[in-house]
């Protein structure tokens, strides 16, 4: 037989028609990875981008040494901010539904990543999201009314109606301003811990990226700059196995992990459960320990499951397996934590379903709020003047003529 | 006052500003301990240390993403692209992100990120070394362009860069670092100590950016240009006997409108002139504004001196080149009698 190359296609494990097939995951034991010391160097510890770190087992039982040994009071703070994430996902999406918003994106299945590393940041800490990290901006105490404002493009929009939903932002809360265009925060937030470096503070910035944009230059550049200037940076790659619908081989996760990435530029890399809320925490703890003793940036992959859909305008039936996410090995991120507060913190679930209800109204009545301000299509609208302000500090009189011309458009319908 | 060419008022604009202003920073490749190809950078990071000045990997979308990063965190990143011709691989940074950041995020966030980059050819660089890239960065809302001719305006209009909190791209003309260049190969080369721009002062001062230089007064023709094409146009219309009103834009945008059209008023007749090609090109932008505004004042079609639509061969240098007999051509059309 004659031997020649062949263009190989990464496989898709399960389109629809077939049953869910997860046998593709490398999983570790809960407890049995081993727990360097923050200080180790990157060369050290490649382990940690092969193996999967994990605390919580299937029986709910924290094992090992990465167990970040939390408070249950700090842990019920984490179970009520993935809930509320949730509970506004879902609210969200009805909400679009129904013609309200024009567009949304949830994060079901992947509220563990950004609750439980934001809580284990510190608020001086700069987070540079992409757009399925709203986990982020609720534990950051961004009031759901602001969120839903930008979601509606009303008068209170933060964005003042120039940017599509989701891509929320807050320069108080130290959330930077999402980009449409994938990947490109991961450069900044380097270019931010550059910067703090180069003042003397403590903070680190980090960011997060869809495996699926790992396969951007952005991506690249980051490690790079990140390994040089051995930044103060936690890079984040959520890799919840599809980037709409091209499964995660299709951005070169079949031959080696995401975290492998890291080492092959000299960071750290580490890959860990990302549904398991005390994994997650203790890994960020980790990293950002590093980060603030000089012991440079780490790249962490949290291996997770886009449970929905990509957004408002995909309907994944049409490429994936029905029923995948019930068959996902590292099972729900808040089922998981909610049934070892039950085993261990006196959680029940009663306490749930009263929690889940006041979160349930606590949405529904900011809703109520933010419609005052305005919807897409009724009430009170923005000034369309706003479209020509913050192209530059100071309008150009080429800007002012051209506001003229809108407002004498408007005024001779 | 002291005599200075185009590197040296540009070496001494970032010295002035990272003496002024702590958060000033350069970045960009072989800018650090060697001083940059073309010297532009030399001896910086020997004065302001190594945090200050940084050598950086060959990855200018990585230059531009880290350098908005810095901005974002208080600093005013001063970067530099070593030739404009690789500024593409920066661009998604600049257009989508630089351009964009202060209107998506209504002004709560912005990045005052300075791009230095050399362009223009005349120094046998081949189709590699040699662009003029304005015309893209001039049709993205939100980024300011400027293109001095000169070192007194280059050490001006770079402070006024970096102090402006908007992200400014800012060209260098590469064949004008050492002296000035009237496109007549078979002259000696002049230094910039032969030119009164070449008088530079030492310390802090600014020239503004949307303020056009009009570099000599005319009756007969107003000549609307900016970098190299400065100084092949005024000898161009000298050699022809001309008195023609030469206009150096200095900034692309903002655009000063008002010289330009206040000139075309008076004189009737235009010509605009830029090394980059023809089609469109900046020239376009200006010819559309001015017969907007001017048409009644036409006494002839405007005429346009560009770079042909080609890349800039290396063996054709002097035939791609916007050349006197170029200019020659053109304003004999435009000074056809009315």
């Amino acid at each position: 037989m004659q031997r020649r190359s062949r263009l190989h296609l990464p496989p898709t494990p399960a389109r629809p028609g077939e049953a869910p097939d997860f046998s593709y995951l490398q999983l570790s034991a809960a407890g049995a990875v081993r727990r360097p010391d923050a200080s180790a160097r990157a060369r050290e510890i490649g382990f940690l981008s092969v193996e999967l770190v994990r605390v919580l087992d299937d029986a709910h039982e924290p094992r090992g040494p990465w167990d970040p040994h939390l408070d249950p009071s700090e842990l019920e703070i984490g179970l009520r901010h993935m809930l509320l994430t949730r509970i506004f996902d879902d609210r969200m999406q009805r909400t679009q539904r129904s013609g309200k918003i024009s567009f949304y994106m949830r994060s079901l299945g992947e509220e563990a990543v950004s609750v439980a590393q934001c809580m284990a940041l510190r608020p001086g800490d700069m987070l540079f999201p992409s757009y399925r990290n709203q986990g982020l901006h609720i534990v950051r105490g961004m009031p759901l009314v602001d969120l839903m404002c930008q979601l509606l493009s009303n008068t209170r929009d933060m964005c003042k109606g120039r940017q599509l939903p989701v891509m929320y932002h807050s320069a108080a809360a130290r959330l930077f301003s999402i980009s449409g265009n994938l990947g490109t925060q991961f450069p900044q937030a380097v270019g931010w811990a550059m910067a703090a470096a180069i003042k003397g503070e403590d903070h680190l910035a980090a960011s997060w990226i869809g495996e699926g944009a790992s396969a951007e230059a952005d991506f690249h550049h980051a490690l790079l700059f990140a390994a040089v200037y051995q930044a103060p940076v936690i890079l984040n790659v959520v890799n919840n196995q599809w980037a709409i619908s091209t499964f995660q081989g299709y951005a070169g996760g079949e031959q080696r992990s995401f975290a492998a990435r890291g080492p092959g530029y000299g960071i750290a890399g580490v890959r860990v459960d990302g549904n398991d809320f005390l994994a997650v925490y203790a890994v960020t703890q980790w990293a950002a320990e590093r980060a603030r003793t000089g012991a440079g940036p780490t790249l962490i992959e949290l291996v997770t499951y886009r449970a929905a859909a990509h957004s408002t305008s995909d309907d994944p039936a049409r490429y994936r397996a029905k029923d995948d996410y019930a068959h996902w090995p590292l099972g729900d991120p808040i089922e998981r934590l909610k049934q070892y507060l039950i085993k261990h913190g006196g959680w029940s679930e009663e306490r749930h379903r009263a929690l889940a209800a006041e979160l349930e109204s606590l949405v529904a009545a900011s809703w109520k709020e933010a419609v005052t301000y305005g919807t897409l299509n009724e009430g009170p609208r923005l000034d369309p003047d706003l479209m020509f302000e913050d192209v530059f500090k100071e309008m150009p009189s080429s800007l002012k003529r051209q506001r003229e011309a809108m407002r004498a458009e408007k005024g001779s319908k | 006052m002291a005599q200075m060419n185009m590197i040296q008022a540009l070496n001494s604009a970032m010295d002035v500003m990272l003496g002024r202003d702590p958060a000033v920073v350069l970045m960009g490749e072989d800018i650090g301990y060697f001083g940059g190809v073309f010297r532009v950078t030399d001896g910086l990071q020997r004065k302001y240390g190594e945090h200050r000045v940084l050598d950086t990997p060959i990855a200018e979308g990585g230059i531009v993403g880290a350098a908005i990063g810095m901005a974002v965190n208080g600093l005013r990143p001063v970067a530099e692209i070593q030739f404009a011709d690789y500024i593409y691989p920066g661009f998604d940074q600049i257009a989508s992100e630089l351009a964009r950041l202060r209107y998506r995020s209504a002004g709560d966030f912005f990045a005052p990120v300075t791009i230095r980059t050399p362009c223009g050819g005349g120094i046998r660089g081949g189709q590699t070394h040699s662009q003029s890239p304005e015309g893209i960065f001039t049709h993205v809302c939100g980024l300011k362009v400027v293109m001095p001719s000169n070192p007194y305006d280059a050490k001006g209009l770079l402070i006024t860069a970096i102090e402006d909190d908007d992200p400014v791209i800012f060209f260098e003309p590469k064949r004008l670092y050492n002296g000035p260049f009237d496109g007549d190969t078979n002259k000696p080369a002049v230094p910039w100590s032969t030119h009164k721009k070449g008088e530079v002062p030492e310390g802090h001062y600014t020239v503004p950016l949307g303020k056009a230089d009009i570099v000599r007064e005319g009756k007969d023709l107003s000549i609307v240009s900016y970098g190299t094409m400065v100084h092949v146009a005024a000898a161009a219309a000298a050699a022809q006997g001309i008195d023609a009103e030469i206009i150096d834009l200095r900034s692309l945008v903002p655009l000063d409108v008002d010289t330009i059209c206040t000139s075309v008023k008076k004189t009737g007749r235009c010509m605009v002139a830029h090394e980059a090609t023809r089609f469109s090109g900046f020239g376009a932008e200006i010819v559309a504004i001015i017969q907007e505004e001017c048409f009644w004042n036409l006494l002839a079609p405007i005429q346009r001196v560009a770079g042909w639509d080609t890349p800039y061969p290396h063996a054709f240098e002097w035939e791609y080149f916007p050349s006197q007999a170029r200019f020659a051509a053109a304003l004999k059309v435009v000074m056809e009698p009315a």
